[in-house]
């Protein structure tokens, strides 16, 4: 579903990805692991149209994405929610999620899906008119979630939706990815330092250090790789 | 305290003027992190036309339609074509473009309708209502001045808080790539926002214009009055803007009608200086959101 080939892109002099391969199965969760400043952030960014490439070619369904800017992404099926949620504080819960759905144009689907949200995520019902800036880490990873769900995407870019929740709270969200891709035919692509929860539940696991893959493999045989385990992925 | 309730209520009518200037900055300052220094200019300019439509036998209204409908235009054109290209750079290159615009607008006045200051009719008689034998500082046209602001206030208030529209351009104007991820067409919004402030500004001038009359500088006190009604609010706050123009307008009422019609201006800063020395981000700046 997504083919990435040859991809190179950075921020001024820094060279963040250096030749990226890459290729998503559709309904499938693939796992993206690797140090801080492996890459994985950016990655995503340029999938989602935040960063342009230097090099290489980004395909969904075989149509370029490459050149195209965030906003017409976005209404290709490719939902990006960003490191630490990105919800807009000042906006309520309930406003959050709407925004995720907007551009489709289509109320009576909008409305039913936000109330979908409040049955996958039910702490967010009780808060949904009260401002997002009052919601617990958790929540906010959540809401962002559910926002990016709103919009019914057909790829989920999720960037390291473990960072700084409970261990009982990753687990959850982990489960929620695992259920998009069985239960809706979603695909995911999971970004995360939690290479052990996120091995959990991915279908196939790349590695990544210093902007190139070390490593592309079914997450099975990874995480049973300790060679590999203990030179990236720390345990 | 019959000269308490006249001077209170002349207060609001300015201030409801000054509301209108206010809110057309802050709404730009809210989406694009821009003072808007060309706002006088442009609803001068707006202004300006409308007169053109009155003097050539235009009725009242139609005159007004095409002040509002110019500032669409020219917010929105000023948006894209001036002020998008320096977009990014360093803030003060935005400020210095809306100020050589302000210049522009100003010199343009200047040679196509003259520099002389023409009389402006008001919509109603600016004669004073009377309650009860007393003369009232309350005319209809007051009456009007109040009701159009309160009415486009109420209107914009619908379209930000109601519809999928404003929820966009306040996701914009809050958290721009978090928006365009999405799907909102920043750009647009950033358009559709100056082009609605510069409509409210147009509404400011024409209800202003019977008492400053219409000439290319006669609306520069307004910018300022504006300005200052933004700052108490808090710059970021449209409902403080409006009750910082409210405020501001009853303050230089009385300081004009108790103390001397001198002292307004002075009035005026000194307004500003006790709000940002009491509270520097104004009187009703939002708590800032916890950011994790």
């Amino acid at each position: 579903m997504l083919e990435v080939a040859g991809l190179t892109a950075g921020y001024g002099a820094v060279r963040a990805l250096d030749g990226v391969d890459l290729a998503v199965e559709e309904g499938s969760l693939t796992a993206v692991l690797g140090a801080n400043g492996a890459g994985k952030t950016t990655l995503l960014r340029t999938v989602s149209g935040l960063l342009r490439p230097r090099a290489g070619r980004i395909a969904l369904d075989g149509r370029d994405l490459a050149r195209l800017p965030v906003e017409e992404i976005v209404r290709l099926g490719v939902a990006h929610v960003p490191q630490s949620g990105g919800v807009i504080t000042e906006l309520t819960v309930e406003e959050n999620l709407r925004l995720g759905g907007l551009y489709r144009r289509d109320r009576r689907a909008l409305a039913r899906r936000v109330a979908q949200m409040y049955e996958l995520f039910p702490p967010l019902e009780p808060r949904r008119s009260r401002a997002a800036a009052t919601l617990s880490g958790g929540e906010r990873q959540m809401l962002a979630l559910a926002r990016a769900l709103t919009g019914a995407p057909r790829l989920l870019l999720v960037d390291e939706p473990s960072l700084g929740l409970a261990p009982r709270v990753v687990a959850r969200l982990m489960a929620v990815l695992r259920r998009l891709c069985d239960e809706d035919g979603r695909t995911v692509l999971l970004v995360e330092q939690n290479a052990r929860s996120a091995l959990s539940v991915a279908d196939r696991a790349v590695v990544l250090d210093l902007g190139t893959v070390v490593a592309d493999e079914p997450a099975g045989v990874l995480a049973a790789d300790s060679r590999l385990r203990h030179a990236y992925l720390g345990f | 305290m019959v000269r308490f309730v006249n001077l209170t209520l002349a207060g609001i009518t300015q201030g409801a003027v000054f509301a209108a200037v206010a809110l057309a900055l802050v709404l730009i300052w809210r989406a694009t992190r821009v003072v808007n220094f060309a706002q006088g200019g442009m609803l001068m300019f707006t202004t300006f036309l409308a007169w053109t439509v009155v003097h050539d036998g235009g009725s009242y209204w139609l005159a007004l339609g095409v002040a509002l409908a110019s500032g669409l235009v020219i917010g929105a054109v000023a948006e894209r074509v001036l002020v998008r290209p320096v977009e990014g750079g360093p803030p003060l290159n935005a400020v210095i473009v809306t100020l050589g615009l302000y210049v522009l607008l100003q010199a343009a006045a200047g040679m196509i309708w003259g520099d002389t200051p023409h009389s402006y009719p008001p919509a109603f008689t600016i004669k004073g209502l009377s309650a009860g034998g007393t003369r009232l500082l309350l005319s209809p046209f007051d009456l009007f001045v109040i009701g159009a602001v309160a009415l486009v206030m109420a209107a914009l208030t619908v379209l930000f808080v109601r519809t999928g529209l404003g929820l966009k351009l306040r996701a914009a104007a809050f958290a721009p790539e978090i928006a365009r991820l999405q799907g909102v067409r920043v750009g647009r919004m950033l358009t559709l926002g100056w082009a609605l402030a510069a409509l409210v500004g147009s509404l400011a001038g024409v209800l202003i214009a019977p008492s400053v009359f219409v000439g290319p500088s006669q609306f520069d006190a307004m910018l300022v009055f504006g300005f200052t009604a933004a700052v108490i609010g808090g710059l970021d706050s449209p409902a403080g803007a409006v009750a910082g123009g409210l405020l501001l307008g009853c303050a230089l009422s009385y300081v004009s009608g108790y103390i001397s019609s001198d002292l307004v201006t002075f009035g005026a800063l000194a307004a500003l200086i006790t709000v940002l020395m009491v509270r520097p981000n104004g009187l009703f700046a939002a708590r800032t959101g916890r950011r994790v």
